[in-house]
């Protein structure tokens, strides 16, 4: 069959017909479909497939998906108090200017020789993780915060022996999803509630059901309704009392201000690093992170990626490479008790560049402007007749706002604002009826004074 | 300039970059947050005053302390010495797809309408990123012959894993959780597809090739049995060659009672020329940083995207997108749903830039990108084997589709120089170190190469050039392929450090600490 002739398509070099006809003699056949002579002709299409027809010009390309994407209202068109497990931060311009170089964006499994660089960002990440928690083992990035923490709860599962997992009830309805479905094989998950007053964990609750038979007591810090964990020692304690581990799930932005988890009898941390300059893209910056102690029997369960350092054989140079691959679904394949992948790295190279601009300065400065706008916007939302700030814990960024007495839900009252340029923290209406018509709002480092006050008055005109 | 018969005379970027822990001074700093207004402090207090007292912070963590420009050109220099798919023709990462990245699609997914998406913002708010994801959803469905797709995903082994939950989930539904408790792969499909399942519970048979290069029916036969959940493989498998028997493969798990899961991380060579449908598989993925042009990000992140037939789509992590008359909306009620495989809803960002590469071809174009890839590779494939040293295993199935799973076996043997010293050696040269063979290594002294439609004839010139000529040096002069790279940004590693528990660090203060401990052994 000849070759049909079509005009070269600006990414595929070979299309140039004349250079086709040329390669095809080389490889000696007459046309690419007798290239397929290893397919069975009953297995091929036959015809062509029913797509939108192409948009080969870059400008038709740009006015079509551009046009889509104009659709869109992002957070920064309006005043977003949403979070809940992605956050809008300030994301200053060279970690943009970093994670667009295209030697990073379009590099990939490259080893040490071809990619020194990537491995090196990579190991700066895991150091610097090492340094906010406390530990001297970080992995590689992880898919995101939930992913981290599953395999968080199974590599404790494997290590104690123990399938009975003890996790907060005070955790977003898509982490509980996440463990009950990837962790289902190896862990049962027991769930403990919270004191409706503070927000903390119910340590009654806690002692009642923790026994021989856990091999985890998990919390996060702050936990989902933005609450900071007061009874870490304590519930390391009680964990280690009976040979539990413990695991400790971070907001990896607090840490500039908020004890790292090894201080307070942390076993191991599972966290999420998308607020270290990394975009939200609806979900897509998210980067998880695992942390512990340098123990051989704690590494051997890691199932990601890691990157040691290790000495050159040249005198004075430094190289990296992935360490210990035998740990790994790669090289398991049967036998993984969990899996790697492809994963996040772009993002962990971006948070070490973040927290090399930010430094231990400048980390606090943020953790500590949020406390005080995040505390702010509280204590003027409670002033809003009809809203209530109900949890007394000490919160970091987050916090739940309830509206119960004002007879509006969180849906029309989200409505509304939006109608008015802003927002309304996430409806918690729906995944925590135990709360009532309650929204969780997110206040960062992004939020002015002047926005908090836009959301309070909008409030009042919205319940009046 | 050198011409395609010489190797190019080049050398890497050379920084000797110190750790980032290890630089800048004390007060230095390279970001200034915005400042919190005088009446917010008067009104809360200062910030530290706001956390209770035992979960204070009592020592900064040793982070760097740098000015913006001295962290800027430490990042410059970083990735000056990592070698992009943009830098330079990589047809060595076989198995990987290392096509072009067009950057009009780098520019869009950039915008605000992108980056600064929250994903609980109300879909009225997002219907552009909404109508997005569906428009892929249904040209991936055309391209697989599957009815729906998640993109939820994050990478092609979250992907598969979630393949294999929907496998648990659909034989639970049936009341049949207990009795199916096996999974069936092969050798030469990538290692997920046996690891998956097994996470997820399963019991893994993997079945090993034939002289052929890939298992026969005999063996699949062997294998199911009423436990068969399912039948989890890739085609064409690492060696580039297709298992022509898979429409019995399918049909004969589907008689016993299996799902089939197709693993198309290795499409890219049969877009439009045969679908995951018409093979009989239920289930595929496509790796849209493979096969879809997302840029790899130096390992994500991406997407898995996973598709399945209407009878599956239930199963399918929540939420997914529906159209409803012009509006679309995201569907969180589905209660035979998996559950989460990741967080939200993905990384959008890479469905973004498969959307507009998809768009950019239409189906004439997405034929000519498959076809350009298997003349590419049968082309480069004909130039190696003229490499004395060079062999290809398992001949005599036609042609190779996208990639070859080549031996240095013969160069071995001949010289001593093995397939590790000559993928060092490739970095002299501006290439990137090859991709040698997933785990178990059947091929001996592999290397894996994948010269996708994003090269040109001259790049592959390039390649079997250089190849020939470390080749020749084997022979000339052993030793200094095996002392490679050369000319890189670093010389060999002490390769056994980082696998020796006791000396390997991934941290800066966990290897400071063991120097340490070294020196004072050594001291004492």
């Amino acid at each position: 069959m000849p070759e049909p002739v079509t005009k070269a398509h600006p990414y595929i070099p070979n299309s140039s017909p004349i250079t086709r006809a040329e390669m095809l003699a080389t490889v000696g056949v007459e046309s690419a479909a007798d290239l397929y002579d290893g397919i069975p002709k009953r297995l091929k299409l036959g015809r062509p497939l029913n797509l939108p027809p192409a948009l080969t010009s870059e400008r038709d390309l740009r006015r079509h998906v551009q046009g889509l994407l104009n659709k869109n209202i992002p957070v920064t068109n309006v005043i977003s108090f949403l979070g809940g497990g992605c956050w809008q931060h300030d994301i200053p311009a060279v970690c943009d200017e970093i994670n667009s170089r295209m030697e990073f964006l379009t590099a990939y499994g490259g080893d040490t020789y071809a990619d020194l660089g990537k491995y090196q960002a990579i190991f700066e990440f895991q150091s610097m993780i090492g340094e906010l928690t406390g530990f001297d083992m970080v992995s590689a990035p992880v898919y995101d915060w939930a992913g981290a923490t599953t395999s968080a709860l199974m590599m404790a599962a494997r290590i104690t022996g123990r399938r009975k997992a003890l996790i907060p009830r005070a955790i977003s309805a898509e982490k509980r999803s996440h463990i009950a479905n990837v962790a289902q094989s190896q862990v049962d998950v027991v769930e403990i509630g919270y004191d409706p007053g503070t927000g903390l964990l119910d340590m009654n609750d806690l002692q009642a059901k923790i026994g021989s038979d856990v091999g985890a007591v998990y919390i996060e810090n702050p936990n989902y309704l933005g609450i900071i964990e007061t009874q870490g020692p304590e519930i390391a304690e009680i964990a280690h009392n009976h040979g539990a581990l413990f695991i400790v799930g971070v907001d990896g932005i607090s840490l500039g201000v908020l004890a790292p988890p090894a201080d307070y009898g942390a076993d191991l941390v599972a966290g999420e690093a998308q607020g270290f300059g990394v975009h939200m893209q609806y979900s897509g910056g998210l980067c998880g992170f695992i942390a512990s102690r340098d123990e051989p029997q704690i590494l051997a369960e890691y199932p990601y990626l890691m990157v040691s350092i290790a000495p050159g054989t040249v005198e004075g140079e430094i190289g990296f490479g992935w360490s210990t691959m035998e740990r790994t679904s790669y090289d398991k394949r049967e036998h993984a008790r969990d899996y790697a992948g492809t994963t996040q790295w772009l993002w962990g190279i971006t948070t070490a560049v973040y927290l090399s601009l930010l430094g231990p300065e400048g980390l606090r400065e943020v953790g500590e402007g949020i406390l005080q706008r995040s505390h702010y916007a509280a204590k003027q939302l409670a002033t809003v007749p009809g809203v209530q700030v109900p949890l007394a814990g000490s919160h970091f960024k987050e916090f739940v706002v309830n509206f119960d007495d004002s007879g509006t839900s969180v849906r029309d009252i989200n409505v509304a604002l939006r109608e008015r340029g802003i927002y309304g923290g996430h409806d918690l209406s729906q995944e925590r009826p135990e709360l009532g018509q309650s929204a969780l709002y997110c206040v960062t480092e992004v939020h002015t004074k002047a926005n908090i006050d836009t959301l309070v008055s909008a409030l009042k005109e919205v319940l009046a | 300039m050198n011409s395609i018969h010489t190797p190019r005379a080049y050398h890497g970027a050379k920084w000797d970059e110190p750790i980032v822990l290890d630089m800048g001074a004390p007060g230095e700093r390279g970001y200034i947050p915005p400042a919190v207004e005088p009446e917010i402090a008067a009104s809360v207090g200062d910030g530290a005053s706001l956390i209770p007292a035992g979960m204070r912070r009592s020592t900064p963590p040793r982070l760097p302390e740098m000015a913006q420009p001295s962290v800027l050109r430490h990042y410059l220099r970083l990735s000056q010495m990592t070698m992009g798919a943009h830098i330079t023709p990589d047809a060595s990462l076989g198995t990987c797809t290392m096509k072009y990245s067009p950057l009009v699609n780098e520019e869009m997914a950039r915008t605000p309408q992108m980056g600064e998406m929250h994903p609980y913002q109300d879909d009225d708010t997002a219907q552009g990123i909404l109508e997005i994801i569906y428009g892929l959803e249904r040209m991936l469905c055309e391209i697989s012959g599957m009815d729906a797709f998640t993109f939820q995903p994050a990478g092609g082994s979250q992907a598969i894993f979630a393949n294999a939950c929907i496998i648990r989930a659909y034989h639970a539904s049936r009341g049949e959780a207990e009795q199916r408790t096996d999974i069936i792969s092969t050798s030469f499909s990538h290692p997920i597809d046996c690891a998956a399942p097994a996470v997820a519970g399963f019991r893994v048979i993997t079945l090993t090739p034939g002289p052929n290069g890939y298992p026969d029916l005999g063996a699949l036969k062997a294998a199911v049995s009423n436990r068969t959940a399912g039948l989890m493989m890739t085609n064409p498998e690492d060696t580039g060659i297709f298992n022509p028997y898979v429409e019995e493969f399918t049909r004969i798990v589907h008689e016993a009672g299996g799902l089939c899961a197709y693993d198309q991380a290795n499409a890219n060579g049969i877009l439009g020329i045969t679908r995951a449908r018409e093979n009989g598989f239920d289930m595929c993925q496509f790796n849209l940083h493979k096969t879809f042009s997302v840029p790899h990000g130096s390992a994500g992140g991406s997407c898995g995207a996973g598709g399945v037939t209407a009878e599956l789509a239930k199963f399918l992590p929540a939420p997914m997108v529906v159209k409803e008359g012009d509006r679309f909306r995201w569907d969180y009620d589905r209660p035979d749903s998996i559950g989460k495989v990741r967080s939200f809803h993905g990384n959008v960002q890479a469905v973004l830039r498969s959307y507009a590469w998809i768009m950019a071809h239409g189906a004439e174009g997405i034929q000519t990108v498959a076809e350009t890839a298997v003349l590419n590779n049968n082309y480069l494939a004909t130039k190696l084997g003229a490499i004395p040293g060079v062999s290809i295993p398992y001949g005599g199935n036609g042609h190779r589709l996208q990639e070859v799973r080549y031996s240095w076996q013969d160069l071995l043997d001949e010289t001593g120089v093995s397939t590790e010293d000559v993928r060092r050696r490739i970095v002299d040269f501006g290439l990137q170190g090859y991709f040698t063979s997933h785990h178990p290594v059947l091929v001996p002294e592999p290397f894996t190469l994948e010269p996708c439609e994003s090269y040109s004839r001259a790049d592959l010139d390039e390649y079997a050039t250089v190849l020939g000529h470390i080749a020749d040096e084997a022979r000339t002069n052993p030793e200094h392929v095996r002392a490679a790279p050369h000319s890189a940004a670093i010389h060999r590693i002490q390769e056994d450090v980082i696998n020796d528990p006791a000396r390997l660090a991934m941290t800066w203060r966990g290897y400071q600490k063991k120097q340490g401990a070294a020196r004072e052994v050594a001291t004492s």
